[in-house]
């Protein structure tokens, strides 16, 4: 099991994720695909792309809340059995129970399995991690948008992922509010997990990638190193995007 | 007009007066009508929770089904249920007509649709909001039910709190499987109705603002428990 | 933790309503509405039940709906009130032993104004003609109870076609006495209701009793034990002590004693031995004519 205190997930890894000509089309129109690469350990991983580019099926597609109607999603660590326990993912708009922060935590932790005993001490540790330990007794949906993203992911936190995917999760945000979310993200992987996230804000992805997965129209376009892909992408649309042109 | 003068004047007598008879017929009343209700509820919300979250062939008309027993006239549930436990009917070896228990029987045929389907609707809303967040954090559709009925209760205590008002106000159900046996299964309803018979208005009208205060009970009470059981504020 | 304590209230409510008292001996009677209202149940089976310690649990239903309760085999003892039907429970093999019991009297109610003119007639055959030939309102159970059944013996002997008369003035309730009654107080209209039901009533605004003394009118109770035979788990011993019980000098001077503002309601008639039943029948044809 993974220690969260440290926050560095233990256990055998499930990295590399391989994604090979994996499509999805549920009504026969393929909306995204045929896509094929691979997602390797301790990188911070952006999807960029204009919207409907499929950034967020994709996202979907890695972290199995979507079934791939062509190719596959094969997480290939010797853990891989285990891998749908060692992920976790933060939504745009975050989903919290009608309970308390602390609440939505413990009971993240009692879906995994956690002795009773255990969860509110891993819990609190997760809140206090993110700065919300003295909102723990509040009602999780009377937060504010920033609060409740931060409580996504101390919820996240406390399950000790490997990998973390984040859909766009700053888009309702203010800037000060995104500020503290990138911070968390950015502890999330100093504390060593893998980080695969979407955004459309540019500066977002220059401030957190490590690498860039362009896409357009459902087709992985470019899978570039950060600097080069902000230097000099190597497609015409990825150079039209990050010039600020609407892609059509 | 005199004679709800004078039913308001009964009325307070019967609660002054305690009678032993009354308190009997509302002991009853109560007894029967609540425990039809949980009954129900323990079959309702795990049919509601089924209906709103298992795909299954046949699921849309049996939705449509629990949605039209809803409005199951109470007398045919009665005749329904006399049939099965009628000494003559299939049921009939276990004893049961002209008991309580089967006006907790027939009572809870009546209240399950309710709850049911408004428990189906309810999950049905939240799965669709909830669905992905709950598969994220490795909750399947069957531990996703304990959690969805929590997060619905407000709603699920409204719809418990409506199928105990088509309990208690019902007659015809009761009055065929249980009998309206003095003593032993005469519930408020199937009294007011004997009263009525009986050309005794004004008591009938007495014993019938009883009940509604016995309904107003039962529903501010509810009240009560939704602020003790309700969200954390601070 | 909340939830925990309500399922354990609901646990003990669901002890309470399973009843507690399972233990002591019971019966259950099928008997009609008319006698249930009357009150004459809540007078004397408190009497029996302290005789022999046996509960006794009276199902109120019209006469018709009695008898089908009976024949279910839902039901140790029928106790109605019309001979024919009687009869032919037994003949079926549903009954065994029947007594007669007790009797009361019909009598045609009706609006004080009396727009048909019956007010002390004492043929009520002509006078159900007359309001037949008034087309005045009239209130029938329309149920197939004992009451229902004398009503449309009478509608026969006056010779009167009732189906063209359906729904204009002649108005089938299909419920019991009291509702009857009170749709008959309601709307002004004739009725022939039995008189334990009549004085017991409550809501008698403007009828009045217009009609009454006729051998027509002469309505007998009987009782009768469930065939055990036919349905063993009928309670044949407890069922037959309360039916010799009802025949006995104590039930009969019970069923005597019972009253309603100072009346006497029922008049017990039952005839010691089966010997006697048939003269006993031949003076029920011809009832002594002035009883209140």
């Amino acid at each position: 099991m993974s220690d969260p205190a440290a926050g560095a997930p233990a256990g055998a890894p499930i990295l590399p994720l391989a994604c090979r000509g994996v499509t999805y089309a549920p009504e026969g129109q393929a909306l995204v695909g045929p896509l094929t690469f691979r997602l390797e350990a301790g990188r911070r991983t952006v999807l960029m792309g204009p919207n409907g580019a499929g950034k967020s099926i994709t996202l979907r597609l890695c972290h199995g809340l979507l079934t791939p109607t062509a190719g596959e999603v094969r997480w290939e660590g010797p853990a891989a059995a285990q891998a749908p326990r060692r992920q976790a993912m933060v939504f745009q708009r975050p989903v919290l129970l009608r309970r308390s922060a602390l609440a939505n935590v413990t009971y993240a932790l009692a879906v995994r399995g956690v002795p009773r005993g255990e969860r509110r001490v891993l819990a609190a540790r997760a809140l206090a991690r993110t700065g919300l330990a003295a909102l723990a007794g509040r009602s999780a949906r009377l937060l504010s948008g920033g609060e409740q993203q931060r409580l996504a992911l101390a919820r996240a936190w406390a399950l000790g992922p490997q990998v973390l995917f984040l859909d766009e999760p700053t888009a309702n945000l203010d800037p000060a509010a995104s500020r503290t979310v990138e911070e968390a993200v950015g502890a999330f992987h100093a504390a060593g997990v893998t980080v695969v996230l979407t955004t459309h804000d540019l500066g977002q992805a220059q401030r957190l990638a490590d690498q860039v997965l362009f896409m357009h129209r459902g087709r992985l376009l470019e899978q570039t190193p950060a600097d080069a892909f902000f230097t000099h992408a190597r497609t015409p649309e990825a150079r039209a995007f990050l010039r600020g042109e609407l892609l059509v | 007009m005199n004679e709800m003068r004078e039913a308001f004047r009964q009325a307070l007598l019967l609660i002054g007066g305690a009678d032993p008879h009354l308190v009997e017929i509302v002991a009853l009343t109560a007894q029967v009508s609540l425990s039809a209700v949980a009954l129900a509820t323990a079959l309702g919300l795990p049919l509601g929770a089924g209906l709103a979250l298992f795909r299954f062939p046949g699921r849309r008309t049996a939705i449509v089904l629990v949605n039209a027993l809803m409005g199951l006239p109470p007398v045919v549930a009665g005749l329904v249920v006399y049939l099965l436990l009628s000494r003559s009917g299939p049921l009939g070896d276990w004893g049961l007509l002209f008991t309580p228990a089967a006006m907790i029987v027939a009572q809870c045929v009546l209240v399950v649709p309710i709850i049911a389907a408004l428990a189906r609707q309810a999950l049905e809303d939240l799965w669709a909001e909830y669905a992905e967040q709950l598969r994220s954090l490795g909750a399947g559709r069957l531990r996703a039910v304990p959690t969805l009925l929590w997060e619905a209760r407000y709603t699920l205590v409204t719809g418990v709190l409506a199928g105990f008002g088509r309990a208690i106000a019902e007659v015809g159900a009761v009055l065929i499987v249980g009998g309206n046996i003095a003593h032993h299964t005469r519930v408020m309803t199937t009294a007011i109705a004997l009263e009525t018979s009986k050309g005794d208005l004004a008591l009938a009208l007495g014993l019938g603002i009883l009940l509604i205060g016995l309904s107003v009970l039962v529903n501010a009470s509810a009240q009560v428990m939704k602020g003790l059981t309700g969200e954390p504020r601070v | 933790m909340s939830l925990r304590r309500l399922s354990v209230l609901a646990a003990l409510l669901l002890c309470f309503a399973l009843p507690a008292r399972a233990a002591d001996t019971f019966i259950t009677v099928a008997s009609t509405t008319s006698t249930e209202n009357s009150g004459l149940f809540a007078d004397i089976l408190p009497q029996f039940r302290r005789a022999t310690g046996i509960e006794v649990r009276v199902v109120a239903q019209g006469t018709g709906q009695a008898i089908r309760t009976a024949m279910h085999g839902d039901a140790d003892v029928l106790f109605v009130h019309h001979k024919a039907s009687e009869l032919k429970f037994v003949a079926e093999g549903y009954g065994v032993g029947r007594r007669e019991v007790m009797y009361n009297d019909y009598v045609l109610v009706g609006p004080a104004a009396d727009p048909a003119g019956v007010r002390g007639m004492t043929d009520v055959a002509r006078a159900f003609a007359k309001v037949a030939a008034t087309r005045a309102p009239f209130a029938s159970r329309g149920d197939t109870s004992g009451t229902h059944k004398a009503e449309l013996g009478i509608w026969q002997k006056a010779g009167v076609d009732l189906k063209a008369a359906a729904g204009a003035w002649y108005r089938e309730t299909g419920s019991g006495m009291g509702a009857t009654l009170n749709t008959a107080a309601g709307m002004d209209a004739y009725a022939l209701a039995d008189r334990g039901t009549w004085i017991a009533f409550r809501n008698k605004r403007d009828l009045r009793v217009l009609v009454e003394g006729d051998p027509l009118l002469f309505n007998q109770y009987g009782v009768i034990l469930v065939n055990p035979k036919r349905f063993p788990h009928v309670k044949a011993a407890e069922g037959q002590r309360f039916i010799d019980w009802l025949v006995s000098r104590e039930g009969q001077a019970a069923i005597a004693a019972f009253r309603v503002g100072g009346r006497q309601l029922f008049h017990p008639n039952a005839e010691a031995t089966a010997a006697r039943r048939g003269r006993g029948e031949m003076e029920s044809r011809n009832p002594p004519r002035s009883h209140n």
